[in-house]
Parts: structure tokens; C-alpha cells; sequence
């Protein structure tokens, strides 16, 4: 084999911690030849975005590279200085960073922004650099590529950005582009699209690409070799066959296994629905923006009801209505039989104990200031009238409940880990002792196995104390797991509902067979057969 | 979309000034003291204050003499000066020209100068030179403008001998001996407005600078000062401009006390001395110039503001 494009041996990467540098990446080493695709998997934490970044030879922050080689087409990046590397950043190596709607800057048009690295590396004509934007604007199927560029990015859709930061990214014709998770703030249905945008341009230009992800599915899609990180350390490099078949760690294997397929078995449906919404429609700005358009759904004592649906199908929505947040502007809400207020405000306590809410971010659903230990006191103060050593029992039992440590309780939020602090919301949302809990995408920020953790628990959890929940998710793998019943939302309508079974056997409505096969599997070759199906049948 | 964003707020405005122009109407109808008493003395004969108050037209209610007022004010005419007799306006419009002027020159000098030091303090984050223009900047700040006055004239046009310390413009100057004469009013100005802006500049690049698209034109290997430039400023423009306006404001309001330092003939003095003699139109007039300086300045930062987004510039 020829000389390798990327060859990074024996790699130390560090931040300094209060007794001298921590190392958060240790030993890692790997080669990437011209054209190859190398994935770099694993949980938060494990490095996979530092190392990307070592490909660039930047460090955020404090960050560090403190030992070992960087060697890009031979030349070690450690050993260069900063105006060395600026010459190299863009030309040769380019960066595809995870938030396109925060790596465009909101002040200037795409287009400046996408032939920026062209002009300042001298590399073509300000007239030559628009003309070449506009061919990879058209590649990467965006529309009116002729006058894309005009757009600021506002005006663009996120999957549109995605694709149009990948085309900043290959503006400078790089032998190397970093892809730092690039599809995991999308949607199903908007990731097969970039996914394949992204494909098809590398194959093109002959552009080796570090794939950064926690998803397998995804990478396996992407990658000719799968390096596999924990804690910043290396645990299997291999090729995506052998990683997805033959995976020799039990980390790796463990990380095969969280994404397959496993179906809820189906509980017993009762007679009376705790929650009957009956033609609800709802609307923002004093009815200006209608989001919700006649919408029945009921939940039953002990059941779980999915909602499931791209980003802007109003399943958020539906939540905000169902728990008073935001009135609806039709129809009714009936609780256990009895007409619910529409308002919050109106809501007696006990109709508010009854329904918890637990939000996708627990980073922002906690009070940073509280103590955990304060914040699930509060609805055990106020529902319960819990005081003194009574209090502090029933905290420590609601901890242990959801398996956290009782003594995390003294503890503030930014001390836990993301898996920690959603179990949090969870003991605080049991607090109230609910009859329904809406879980709006609670596990959608976490890794896998964490996030396959908390399913766990919930599931347990509603096993043991009968209770209701309403599952808001875009991910199809945990409503299979998690829903007795499926409720298909699209543009604020439901498009179809019936039990998991159901929902999953064909046929199905149209947009669900969509969102079902736009799930990545876990196998190679998955994504030309999806773009394939998809060319003969445009959606 | 823009264009009604800035009318209401120039509805705004106008309204501010209609409520201020009755607060100041008011202040004035409550201040301790009479016209005709001052005029007069102690001594005056009950008779003799009731014929200056006709004279002076101060028989009428207050909201009758308020109307009137008002409606000269739109015209132009702010009554006459209730010891010169003679026309406001006609005192009043060469004062305002060469406060304007004075703060003008101040703002010349501090607006550019303070984005280019918050601006270096913002690409120099906690070193050293963002240690000595941060220090600089609040040691000036910290001083009263007065003292800083007498500090530079102490300096500058006693020990040194640089510049003249008392600031006499006259009518016919030529610029650059008006600028000379102006120059150590405008250099306390300068020192007294300048901190303010800078550090909000610094604030405002330093908290641009923290964003990913800062990261992300970092790895598309762009130059420090160009990222600082083209990226972060305009994003920091907002809360920059406002700033500037709220100093420019002040600068125009604030220099009073500089004014009465160097024995400027401005609006400062002018108003000063109405206080003192209780002339009351002259008091009216300036107060509500003054206020009329700082909505203006104000509705042109949060139109600027507006036009400075583009979400509000380019709507989807």
C-alpha cells in the first residue's frame, strides 16, 4: 500500500486538571489511506470528537495534544505552528461539524460563508469559487442551486444547512474531511437524505473522511473500517464487516446488541382510557399558526401510547396541550371521565400531580442552583405535605427507585452525568405518584446504552406501578420496545394509529412505511438499497 | 416587516417626549419659588407680583399655560427669557451648535477609539494588554468628570502648557483654533464616555467569539483579526450600537458639568445659569432639548439594531 494520508500513532491528548494534565485520550493510534473511510465510534466522553480534531490539529479550549504523531501526508501537525496549520485547515483537511444551524454565522449568507476558504487560501476567483459552489450546491441536491448561496442561514431548513456545510467543507477540494456526527441532530427521514448526500460527494471527489458518530447503524452505512473508542482509549479497529459480524470485544459486542431490534409484548387494554382527547386542535400566536389539527387520542390505565413523528409534526405540541401549557383552541380533554381544564391555571393541584412531564434535556429541566434533594422535594412538599426525616426517606427511596444513589441527593446537577440526571427527572416526575407521565424524547440526548438504560427503567418502572405514559419520540427502535400503541404524526394530523403490531406490520400508511425505512439498519449496503428504492419511488 | 418594527418604535418616541414634556412642565409649576418674588425681592406689594404674573401670563391654570407652551414648541417658539426678555431660541440655537459641536469631536475621538481597544481587548482575552486597557479604561471611568477636568487641566495646560485650560470659542474661529480651544473639554468627555463603550465592546466580541461558527471559521484556517472582523463583529453589533447611542446621549446631556469646568459657552452653562435665576422657559426649553437628544439617539440604535439582524433584514 501507498503511504497512508492520516497516520496517528501512539496519540496523547490532555486537559489540565487540578493535579497536573488528565489524559482524555491515551495511546491511539491508526492509519487512513487516501480515499478510505475510517468510522470512529463510541459513547460521549470517548474522545471521538477530540481525536477528529487532532486531524486538524486543534485542540478545543484547553485542550491539548501533548504526545505522540499527527502525521498528515507525512508532515507531523504537532510540530507546526499556528500559521502552518492555518494554511493546511480548509485546503487540506475540512471540518463537518454536528449543529450546521450553529456553524453558520447568522450574519452573512451561506454562499460567502461556503467559498470563504477558497478566497482566503487563494485558491480560485472570487467568480470561479461561486460557479464551483453552485455545482456542489446542485450535487448535494439542494434546491435553486443557482441562487442557494443568497440565503442566510436562516433561511435554510437544517438538513439543507447540513448539506450546505458539507459543501463548505469540500469548497477547498480537501484530501480529508472530518464529519463530526453529522446526522444526529436530524430526523430520520432528513438523515437518509444527507447520509446519501454525503455518500455520493466523497465517492466523487476520492475524499477520505473520519466518520464520527455514536450510531452504528449510521457509521456502518458510512465507513470502510470501524475504530471503536471507550474513555478515550481504543478498544477494536477492524472493517465494518467484521466490527457488525464478528465483534471480538464484549464492548463492541455489547454496542451491536443495543441496537437490535427487541418488541414490547402487548398490555392489556382497559375499558375506560385514563386520557381522552377528543378533535383537539391547537395554535401558536393567538390562533395565527394552527399546529394541531383535530386530534383524538386516549391512553389507558397501565398502557403506553407512542407519539411518533418528524420534527414540526406537533407531537411536542400535544404534550404542551395535554399538560395545560398551551390551551388548545378546540375540543376536549377528559381525564379519568371528567372534562379537564383547558388552562393551567385553572387545574386543581390534584389534576396536576396527576400528570407529569418529563422533558428531552435534563440538563435544562433542572434548576442548576438545587441541590437534587431540593428539586425532588418540591412536589413532595407541595402534593404530599411530606416534612423532616419523612422527606428525607421518601427521597431516598424515590432515588434508589430509579437507581441512583441515595447519598446523590447532597449533590448539585452539573456533578452527575447526563444518564444520572435524567433518572432525576424521572424520581422527580414519580414524586407527584402520577397517573400519567408524558415522556417527551427523553432518551433522544443520550448515548446508547444509556439511553437503552432508561428505557430499561421506565419500562420497569411502568411494569410495577401501572402507570400510563405517552412517548414522544422520533426514534422508531425504542417505540417498538417501549409502546403497546403507536399514534403516526405528520404536519399536525395523525396519520395513522393502532397497536406497536400493527403499526409495524405492512401495509401501513404511507409516511409510516417512510419513517420505518428511513431507520438505519445495521447492516452494509443498507443505504444504497434505500436510495435505490427511493430513486424509483420519489417521495 | 422593518418598516413597521421602526415605526413603532418612533410611536415610542413620540410619546416618550409628550410624557416627558409634561414631567418637566410639572417639575417646573412645583419648584419651590416665584418668578415675580425673584424678580421683585422680598418686599414686593401683593399688587405689584399680580401684574408681573399677568404680564407673564402665569394668571392661567397650568394645563392652559402647558398647552400653549406646547404648541409653541412645535413651532419653534420657546417663549421668551424671563430676564433677558428676549427670545429663547434666539439665545439658544448657538449654544446648542457649539455643545453639539463639543460633544461632537468628543464622540469623534472616544466612539472609534473604544471599539478598537474593546475590540484588541476581546482578541487579547486575559492577557496583558487586555489587562492594561481594561485597567486604563475603569480608572477612567471612576473618576468623576469634574475632577478628571481640573486633572487634565493640572496636566495639560498648567504643567505642560500644551493646551489652553479655559475653553473661550468665539464666533468666527477658525476650526482648527476652535478644535485647539475645544480640545481639553473633549478630551475629558473622551476619557468619560470611552470605558463604557469599550468594555460592552469586549463583552459583546468576547461572547461572539465563544460561538461554533467561531470554531468553524478557525478550522476553515481564516486569520484571527479577519475572523474578528467578519465574523464576530457584525454578530456584536447589536448591544455595541445601543451602547454608543446611550454615550453619545450622554455625552450631549453629561456636558454640563465639563462645560461649567472650562467656562464653555454651551448648553450646559445656559441651563445652569436659567436655574439659578429661576427663569423658568429657558430651564423648560433645555431640559426638553435635552431629552429630545436622547430619544433620538436612542430610536437610531434600535433601528440600526434591527437592521443590524438579519432574521428581521431577510425574512424566510
Amino acid at each position: 500500500m501507498s503511504d497512508p494520508l492520516l497516520s496517528v500513532s501512539n496519540l496523547q491528548i490532555t486537559v489540565p486538571g487540578a493535579d497536573g494534565p488528565r489524559a482524555i485520550v491515551e495511546n491511539v493510534s491508526f492509519e487512513l489511506q487516501r480515499g478510505e473511510v475510517l468510522g470512529l465510534i463510541g459513547e460521549s466522553g470517548a474522545g471521538k470528537s477530540t481525536i477528529g480534531l487532532a486531524a486538524l490539529g486543534f485542540g478545543r479550549g484547553a485542550v491539548r495534544l501533548s504526545g505522540g504523531e499527527v502525521l498528515l501526508d507525512g508532515e507531523d501537525l504537532r510540530q507546526m505552528s499556528e500559521a502552518q496549520l492555518r494554511a493546511l485547515r480548509g485546503r487540506k483537511v475540512a471540518y463537518v461539524a454536528q449543529s450546521a444551524a450553529a456553524a453558520f454565522n447568522p450574519a452573512r449568507t451561506i454562499g460567502e460563508q461556503v467559498i470563504e476558504v477558497q478566497l482566503r487560501h487563494g485558491l480560485a476567483s472570487r467568480e470561479a469559487a461561486l460557479d464551483q459552489a453552485r455545482t456542489l450546491f446542485a450535487e448535494l441536491a439542494l434546491p435553486d442551486p443557482e441562487h442557494f448561496g443568497d440565503r442566510y442561514p436562516h433561511q435554510a431548513s437544517g438538513g439543507q444547512l447540513q448539506r450546505a456545510m458539507i459543501a463548505m467543507a469540500m469548497a477547498g477540494r480537501p484530501d480529508l474531511v472530518v464529519f463530526d456526527e453529522p446526522t444526529t441532530a436530524l430526523d430520520v427521514t432528513t438523515q437518509v437524505e444527507v447520509l446519501a448526500a454525503m455518500r455520493r460527494v466523497i465517492d466523487q471527489h476520492g475524499t477520505a473522511a473520519l466518520y464520527i458518530s455514536h450510531d452504528l447503524a449510521v457509521v456502518a452505512q458510512m465507513a470502510d473500517r470501524i475504530l471503536v473508542l471507550r474513555h478515550g482509549r481504543m478498544v477494536e479497529l477492524d472493517t465494518t464487516e467484521a466490527i457488525l459480524h464478528h465483534p471480538r470485544e464484549a464492548y463492541t459486542q455489547e454496542l451491536v446488541a443495543a441496537r437490535a431490534d427487541r418488541m414490547k409484548e402487548l398490555a392489556h387494554a382497559a375499558t375506560t382510557p385514563l386520557l381522552d382527547i377528543r378533535a383537539v386542535s391547537a395554535a401558536y400566536g393567538g390562533g395565527a399558526h394552527k399546529v394541531l389539527f383535530d386530534i383524538d387520542v386516549s391512553v389507558h390505565p397501565g398502557e403506553t401510547v407512542a407519539i411518533v413523528g418528524e420534527s414540526g409534526s406537533g407531537k411536542s405540541t400535544l404534550a404542551r396541550v395535554i399538560t395545560g401549557l398551551l390551551p388548545p383552541a378546540e375540543g376536549r380533554i377528559e381525564f379519568q371521565g371528567k372534562p379537564l381544564s383547558p388552562a393551567l391555571a385553572q387545574r386543581s393541584d390534584d389534576d396536576l400531580r396527576r400528570i407529569q412531564l418529563i422533558h428531552q434535556l435534563p440538563d435544562v429541566a433542572l434548576n442548576p442552583r438545587h441541590r437534587v434533594g431540593d428539586v425532588i422535594s418540591r412536589p413532595l412538599s407541595m402534593f404530599r405535605g411530606l416534612r423532616g426525616r419523612e422527606l428525607e426517606t421518601e427521597i431516598a427511596r424515590l432515588l434508589a427507585l430509579v437507581d441512583l444513589d441515595p447519598a446523590l441527593a447532597r449533590r448539585y446537577p452539573v456533578q452527575l452525568s447526563g444518564g444520572q440526571k435524567q433518572r432525576v427527572c424521572i424520581a422527580r416526575a414519580l414524586a407527584a405518584e402520577p397517573d400519567l407521565m408524558i415522556c417527551d424524547e427523553v432518551t433522544s440526548a443520550l448515548d446508547p446504552l444509556v439511553a437503552e438504560g432508561v428505557q430499561d427503567l421506565l419500562l420497569d418502572l411502568q411494569r410495577r406501578m401501572r402507570l400510563a405514559m405517552l412517548f414522544i419520540t422520533h426514534d422508531l427502535g425504542v417505540v417498538r420496545r417501549m409502546a403497546d400503541r403507536v399514534v403516526v404524526m405528520q404536519h399536525g394530523r395523525i396519520v395513522e394509529q393502532g397497536t406497536t403490531s400493527e403499526i409495524f406490520t405492512p401495509p401501513c400508511a404511507a409516511y409510516t412505511q417512510r419513517l420505518l425505512d428511513s431507520v438505519p439498519e445495521m447492516r452494509i449496503g443498507w443505504l444504497a438499497e434505500r436510495l435505490d428504492v427511493l430513486q424509483t419511488q420519489p417521495v | 416587516m422593518i418598516f413597521k418594527l421602526a415605526l413603532r418604535r418612533l410611536a415610542l418616541g413620540v410619546i416618550t417626549i409628550f410624557v416627558v414634556s409634561v414631567l418637566i412642565f410639572s417639575v417646573t409649576e412645583l419648584l419651590p419659588g416665584d418668578v415675580a418674588t425673584a424678580i421683585l425681592g422680598q418686599g414686593a406689594t401683593p399688587e405689584a407680583v399680580a401684574e408681573i404674573h399677568r404680564e407673564l401670563d402665569l394668571d392661567h391654570p397650568a394645563y392652559v399655560r402647558y398647552g400653549r407652551w406646547l404648541e409653541g414648541f412645535l413651532k419653534g417658539d420657546f417663549g421668551n427669557s424671563l430676564t433677558t426678555n428676549e427670545p429663547v431660541s434666539v439665545q439658544l440655537v448657538p449654544r446648542l451648535m457649539d455643545t453639539l459641536a463639543l460633544a461632537g469631536l468628543a464622540a469623534l475621538v472616544a466612539v472609534p477609539l473604544a471599539i478598537a481597544l474593546g475590540l484588541l481587548a476581546a482578541i487579547f482575552e486575559d492577557r496583558a494588554l487586555d489587562k492594561i486597557i481594561s485597567t486604563f479604561s475603569l480608572a477612567t471611568i471612576s473618576v468623576p468628570e469634574f475632577f478628571m477636568g481640573y486633572l487634565l487641566i493640572i496636566i495639560l495646560a498648567t504643567n505642560l502648557q500644551l493646551f489652553p485650560s479655559l475653553a473661550l470659542v468665539e464666533p468666527g474661529m477658525g476650526i482648527f483654533e476652535r478644535v485647539y480651544a475645544m480640545a481639553l473639554p473633549a478630551l475629558t468627555l473622551t476619557f468619560v464616555v470611552m470605558a463604557h463603550m469599550m468594555r460592552m465592546t469586549r463583552a459583546a466580541v468576547i461572547d461572539v467569539l465563544q460561538r461554533p461558527y467561531i470554531e468553524m471559521a478557525r478550522l476553515k484556517g481564516i486569520k484571527p483579526w479577519r475572523i474578528v472582523i467578519q465574523h464576530a463583529l457584525p454578530n456584536a453589533l447589536g448591544p455595541i450600537v445601543t451602547v454608543v447611542a446611550l454615550n453619545l446621549a450622554y455625552l450631549v446631556v453629561g456636558v454640563v458639568v465639563v462645560e461649567v469646568v472650562f467656562v464653555y459657552p454651551g448648553m450646559g452653562q445656559y441651563l445652569v445659569d436659567a436655574v439659578s435665576k429661576r427663569d423658568m422657559p429657558v430651564v423648560q426649553a433645555c431640559v426638553l432639548i435635552f431629552a429630545l437628544v436622547y430619544v433620538l439617539l436612542n430610536l437610531l440604535a434600535d433601528i440600526v439594531g434591527i437592521l443590524a439582524n438579519p432574521r428581521l433584514r431577510h425574512p424566510r
